[in-house]
């Protein structure tokens, strides 16, 4: 039901790069997982409201003040790559591109 | 009886009453930990630092937990320890603040003695999943002692810890609880903060406690149940002591067994000792009726959509850029992403963020997601509705007791392990899975109770009395 070419697009959206074997292996067992989970279809949900939490608040909010947050040298304490307070990352292109 | 078999209930009374110091307990369970765990694999980190010889029981004998040790899953974070999820991606990330509950168990004087093993990123019902290594089950050879909290129940059943914190979003904590022997509670969706919990579905994870006996977890829900500005899904509300509901007494309580759930094909074994624990429960005084429900396969088919879909999400921001792994040798930004993904994932956490992806995109989200919370809605109605009638809906905890490790290869057949504790997950109940026998194997076998929204003390009340009913006195498993 999900075929090679579909697991590797599904793949290129969560940004992971799956092998073949990889490919071939998902394609097998998401298909197995999607045929299990297509008996929601015997139940009749028409006229149902979707849940989304099961806590009975919606929109909780705080008074739009200024508070303390977490300091910058611990906001940057993981970074693999740093400078001038900021994360360092690979440039997003390369020259050919 | 070596200082390690006590409970908390029992160690506190011992400090209040003088019969013991502080640091005779704490090395009982560090030489605990010392001779089992190369065997058992429970922790992933033990506190190293912890000065023993120099801990002194009046620093702590105006706080709640009195210097007591208390292990805690490796998915919630510890201020500058190494909280890794049992993940390559976070096998040296050391998280820059304190989770709210690691917060109050500090504040409260518990003492944290370790980070515990886990299905990485929680996925899972084996622990199996870790990157680093399986827990065994102690109560086996080459056992598993069930996911994604594993390392949790293992520590406590083995006795390195008396109580444990897990999380579960679809059994985590009552599956492997019940697989060790050990008691482990799964409150209302809300009743916990989840700040600092590493996300992994974040309509269904909560943080509960392990422990070997229902005094032990109603300390604990005390001191981590409650309000948490950090935490917009926390509620908003007082909570009673929970430790006045250790009373043994189920007279009048209104208990509802699912029709569809026992209609399913499981071991005779569970179920024999199941029933057992639900004929002893009606001689004590409580009715127990027949009722029925959606059936449990729907909830298990709406969670591996919903819990997928919110996990897609939840793990995007591991990407190499702020914190945890970060691919090497990478041209651009793009495969930096991808290369970090892929190295620092193992196979279930991808196979869950592939089928999360896909229910969520374009042309998908109605049928399955959309579709999914629908079914959801359906499932909370079901128990909103019995619970207008009954106190309890009692199932057994899981199909099968402890299954050897490598022997579930095939992923839907893992998931099957979670078709009794998932419903629970849907509808935002809790839930505790209670010790009520062994197999012929001498593997333990849990009964799962649940009960209305934010009325956990019902669940107490009744564990405990379950307990001293049953009355199993159960022996530490033999570690050789």
């Amino acid at each position: 039901m999900i075929n090679t070419d579909e697991v590797k697009y599904i793949a290129d959206l969560a940004s992971l790069k799956l092998s073949e074997e990889e490919v071939e292996k998902f394609s097998k067992q998401l298909s197995d997982i999607l045929d299990y989970v297509e008996k929601l279809d015997e139940l009749d949900t028409e006229e149902i409201v979707p849940t989304a939490y099961t806590i009975p608040v919606k929109n909780v909010l705080r008074e739009d003040k200024v508070e303390e947050s977490l300091e910058l040298e611990k906001v940057l304490q993981n970074a693999p790559e740093k400078r001038d307070n900021q994360f360092r990352v690979p440039k997003i292109m390369d020259e050919d591109n | 009886m070596e200082l390690y078999k006590r409970s908390l209930t029992d160690l506190k009374n011992m400090l209040d009453e003088k019969r013991v110091k502080l640091k005779d307990i704490h090395d009982s369970f560090s030489y605990r930990i010392g001779s089992v765990d190369s065997k058992v694999k429970a922790f992933v980190n033990t506190n190293k630092d912890l000065d023993i010889e120099n801990l002194n029981e009046n620093n702590y004998k105006d706080t709640y937990l009195r210097g007591l040790p208390i292990a805690i899953k490796d998915n919630i974070s510890t201020d500058g320890i190494n909280t890794t999820c049992s993940s390559k991606m976070l096998e040296d990330y050391k998280p820059p603040y304190d989770a709210t509950v690691v917060k109050k168990i500090n504040e409260a004087g518990g003492i944290i003695t370790g980070k515990t093993n886990m299905d990485e990123y929680a996925m899972g019902s084996s622990t199996e999943n870790s990157a680093f290594y399986p827990t065994v089950n102690p109560w086996g050879e080459n056992r598993v002692p069930g996911g994604s909290s594993g390392g949790s129940a293992a520590a406590v059943a083995a006795g390195m810890a008396p109580v444990a914190l897990g999380s579960d979003t679809g059994g985590s904590i009552r599956q492997p609880a019940s697989f060790c022997g050990v008691v482990g509670l799964k409150p209302t969706y809300g009743a916990v903060s989840r700040y600092g919990l590493v996300a992994f579905a974040s309509s269904l994870d909560q943080i509960g406690p392990l422990a070997r006996n229902v005094d032990d977890i109603a300390l604990m829900m005390n001191v981590i149940a409650g309000n948490d500005e950090n935490d917009s899904t926390c509620v908003d509300r007082e909570y009673p002591d929970f430790t006045d509901y250790l009373k043994n007494d189920v007279r009048g309580m209104k208990i509802g067994i699912p029709n569809q759930y026992f209609e399913i094909d499981f071991d005779e074994e569970v179920r024999e000792s199941v029933m057992n624990a639900i004929e002893q429960f009606k001689k004590a005084g409580a009715e127990v009726e027949r009722v029925d429900v959606t059936g449990a396969e729907y909830a298990l088919a709406a969670y591996y959509i919903i819990a997928t879909a919110e996990a897609s999400s939840n793990l995007a921001r591991y990407d190499g850029v702020r914190y945890g792994l970060r691919a090497e040798n990478v041209q651009n930004l793009k495969d930096m992403f991808t290369e970090t993904r892929q190295q620092g994932f193992g196979e279930e956490v991808k196979r869950r963020i592939m089928l999360g992806t896909y229910v969520l995109s374009a042309g998908y989200y109605d049928d399955f997601y959309l579709k999914a919370q629908k079914v959801r809605t359906l499932i909370k109605n079901d128990f909103d509705e019995l619970f207008e009638e009954y106190d309890l809906i009692v199932s057994p905890t899981t199909p099968t007791t402890a299954f050897k490790i490598g022997e579930k290869m095939d992923p839907l057949e893992m998931y099957a392990a979670d078709i009794f504790t998932v419903p629970v997950n849907i509808a935002g109940i809790p839930a505790i899975s209670v010790p009520c026998g062994f197999d012929q194997k001498g593997l333990p076998i849990g009964i799962q109770l649940m009960g209305p929204h934010f009325k956990e003390e019902k669940l107490i009340q009744a564990a405990y009395s379950l307990e001293k009913i049953l009355d199993l006195d159960i022996e530490y498993p033999a570690l050789k």
